[in-house]
């Protein structure tokens, strides 16, 4: 465990408050980061009025939510209305309270070290878990109390959203558990000291990463706010600082499971491979580690900007099938692969390199197999195929549209291709096009 | 015994509990009885975790606040449980054999504790040596191990039980994006949206049917609704547009305001006298800039 014994009453306050403070700030940043770079992505400046870079543009907008005017809707049940962003903001600060940020540092000006993390407790990852769960409190609760259609619509969205891609966050970050054999922040990251954990458990960092996607309602799983269908969804209603606390409590979230992301499988403050043997580990000490914290968590938030600006958003019933059908099972099924693999080196004397090899021959075996199972044809194909079989020509215009040969089938030729090439014929009697059409070409070579 | 923290924060959270569980009981709506539940859990789990029963604190967090009362809130929120339950018995004797069933249990429950004999306490320190959830763990996978495996199938069982019951044979095809799409295309109508009302037209007013590029109106841009209500406006005919054009001309002209006296006079000559129901409010509608804008913004 992280060693705490140092640290009093005002260590704590201090830590929570510049937690607190680095949370606002990276807020801030976060929206003018994504809206810079999905700008850059679609090939547009983005903003660039406001301060250097249009840095200050997203203080702007905030100090804009702030003075706008705050509207209560009258269907709207006051009381839940009112708590409903506060529970989504409040939850989404909790988690950084176990994120280790760093190793002992010494404060400046003073003889004290302390750890880089404001506390730390055997349950600190469930602890992460249970601030997300009671967090969409504040998403249903706001979706709900609007009394209106859209917002209970995104709310009802949400909350089965956020439960069944929570199963298989949780699932992943299981294996982590099993291999690491702790549930504590600090520990974990005291485990990666050889190696990242996304080396042996890669496929649940995948996992991970795709439901914390769905967890922070972020495209393309952003259906509980999806604007083409629900305006936007649990906070159509929301006006002025509520909104913005919506806002704030996304965008947190966001950085929440960035960090979590990055302490879990990418060794948290450790420096990486060729940095980290530098003199002797000389920047995996002191504050160095913060810096490459940081950097591996802003790496997940370019992640969550470059997936946003590139795929479009799922339909609700291919998103929950791909949640419950994919995810959950490919969970399940890692699982016990780590844990049958951990039991054997655990319970019986197993080399590590036996493993590997028999892994590796399973793995081969099973994509040979893969290779000999026929694709299943879909149906429409096969019928398709079948068509095509009969010397029946293809009638694009059957349905009363134009439509594309399906695979098999055949265009008939064009009548105007017969044509063109009878003009061709025609026209190249005199000679005249084809030789000025190789005199240019051949002076364009000699260019 | 207590910690003085442990009993500040004891009697900081128990009065607030004890209130939260009155307003379950006393709550008219269901959803706001859902969040004292939620409340009390919450308080609760600090409770645990205050007695250095972190690993049951944060559980309780997690499955119960967080999965279950999300489910019921989920349920009541779609369902709405205001409407009171028929009380009228679907299987016969039911609550009688449901009375018997809760007595059995109750006297078996009663009978095994109070004949249970409990072992001496070995003490915080020594169950918590190798952390708590450790400690636990030997615990439920060691000596408990039977009993986990019996719950387990248990809560398996009642999950098939409920997909069971609720599962319903499709007795139609499914009708999914594709066989919607093909429908569209065998139906023969069009495939693409139906054009916006006044887009080629002079105006983009909800009522004035767009033109199509000949000139003509399509009937099919202005809502249905407005069709029926016989709330739909002629599209500008051809002597109109002259006027229109000298109209726009003089709004122009950098004199002040001319807005309204373009509506004064646009309106009478615009608007052909069939429509008695028209109450045209803003015929020449600008609405550029919409109230709400925080979306683009983002």
């Amino acid at each position: 465990m992280v060693d705490f014994s140092n640290d009093t009453f005002w260590t704590y306050l201090v830590k929570a408050v510049l937690i607190l403070v680095f949370l606002l700030t990276s807020v801030l940043l976060a929206i003018w980061f994504e809206r810079k770079v999905v700008a850059r992505m679609q090939v547009r400046p983005g903003p660039n009025v406001h301060g250097p870079f249009g840095l200050l543009q997203s203080l702007a907008d905030a100090m804009k939510l702030l003075l706008k005017e705050d509207i209560t809707v009258k269907a709207a049940d006051k009381f839940v209305y009112l708590i409903a962003p506060m529970i989504a903001v409040f939850c989404s600060l909790l988690t950084f309270a176990v994120i280790p940020l760093g190793p002992q540092v010494r404060i400046p000006f003073t003889d004290i070290t302390t750890p880089a993390q404001l506390t730390d407790f055997p349950v600190a990852v469930l602890y992460i878990l249970a601030c997300a769960s009671v967090g969409v409190y504040g998403i249903i609760l706001g979706g709900w109390a609007s009394g209106s259609t859209y917002p209970l619509l995104g709310a009802v969205r949400s909350t089965a959203q956020v439960i069944s891609y929570e199963l298989a966050m949780g699932l992943s970050l299981v294996s982590v558990f099993i291999v690491v054999g702790s549930m504590s922040t600090g520990e974990i990251v005291a485990g990666q000291t050889d190696y990242w954990l996304i080396l042996p458990l890669f496929p649940a960092f995948l996992i991970y990463v795709i439901s914390m996607i769905g967890e922070t309602n972020r495209l393309p799983f952003d259906l509980p706010e999806a604007e083409g269908e629900l305006v936007s969804g649990y906070m159509t209603e929301y006006s002025s600082m509520k909104f913005a606390w919506f806002f704030l409590a996304e965008y947190i979230n966001m950085i929440n499971v960035s960090a979590v992301a990055t302490t879990l499988f990418l060794g948290g403050w450790r420096a990486p491979w060729p940095i980290s043997s530098i003199n002797d580990g000389m920047f995996n000490e002191g504050w160095w580690p913060i810096a490459w914290f940081l950097v591996k968590m802003w790496m997940f938030m370019f992640l969550f900007v470059w997936v946003r600006g590139t795929v479009l958003r799922l339909r609700y019933d291919q998103f929950m099938r791909f949640g419950w059908k994919v995810l959950i099972p490919f969970a399940l099924g890692w699982i016990v692969c780590v844990s049958i693999i951990r039991g054997l080196r655990e319970f019986h004397d197993v080399n590590l390199q036996t493993v590997g090899v028999v892994i590796f021959a399973v793995a081969i075996v099973v994509i040979v197999v893969l290779r000999f199972i026929p694709e299943k044809a879909p149906a429409g194909a096969a019928g398709a195929a079948g068509a095509a079989g009969s010397d029946e020509a293809f009638d694009a215009f059957a349905a009363g549209y134009p439509v594309p040969p399906l695979p098999g089938q055949k265009l008939p030729p064009s009548p105007r291709a017969e044509r063109r090439a009878r003009a061709a014929i025609g026209a190249g009697a005199p000679g005249t096009p084809s030789s000025t059409d190789t005199s240019t070409t051949g002076k364009d070579d000699d260019e | 015994m207590v910690s003085g923290g442990e009993a500040v924060l004891f009697w900081c959270v128990a009065p607030l509990m004890v209130l939260a569980a009155l307003g379950l009981v006393f709550a008219r709506k269901a959803v706001h009885a859902t969040l004292c539940v939620v409340f009390v859990m919450i308080c609760l789990a600090v409770l645990y975790v205050a007695q250095e029963a972190p690993f049951l604190g944060i559980v309780q967090v997690v499955v119960y606040t967080g999965a279950v009362m999300m489910l019921f809130l989920f349920v009541i929120m779609l369902v709405g449980v205001d409407a009171s339950d028929s009380l009228v018995e679907t299987i016969k004797g039911q609550r009688l054999a449901g009375w018997l069933f809760g007595l059995g249990l109750g006297a078996v429950l009663v009978g095994v504790i109070t004949r249970v004999a409990f072992p001496e306490g070995v003490g915080l320190a020594a169950a918590n040596a190798e952390t708590n959830p450790v400690g636990l763990a030997r615990i439920l996978f060691s000596d408990f191990v039977f009993d986990l495996e019996v719950v387990g199938i248990l809560l398996v069982t009642a999950a098939l039980a409920a997909l069971t019951l609720t599962h319903k044979a499709r007795l139609t095809p499914r009708v999914g994006q594709k066989e919607m799409a093909d429908a569209r295309v065998l139906g023969g109508k069009s495939l693409v949206p139906l054009p916006a009302p006044g887009v080629y037209a002079q105006r983009n007013a909800m009522d004035v049917p767009a033109l199509d590029p000949h000139g003509q109106p399509i009937e099919a841009s202005v809502s249905r609704v407005l069709r029926v209500r016989g709330q739909e406006r002629g599209a500008p005919l051809e002597n109109e547009l002259p006027i229109l054009t000298e109209l726009k001309q003089s709004t122009q002209t950098p004199t002040g305001p001319v807005r309204p006296a373009v509506e004064r006079l646009v309106e009478p000559q615009a608007e052909p006298p069939v429509e008695p129901l028209v109450e045209p409010q803003a015929p020449l509608p600008a609405q550029e800039q919409s109230p709400r804008t925080t979306e683009e913004e983002r």
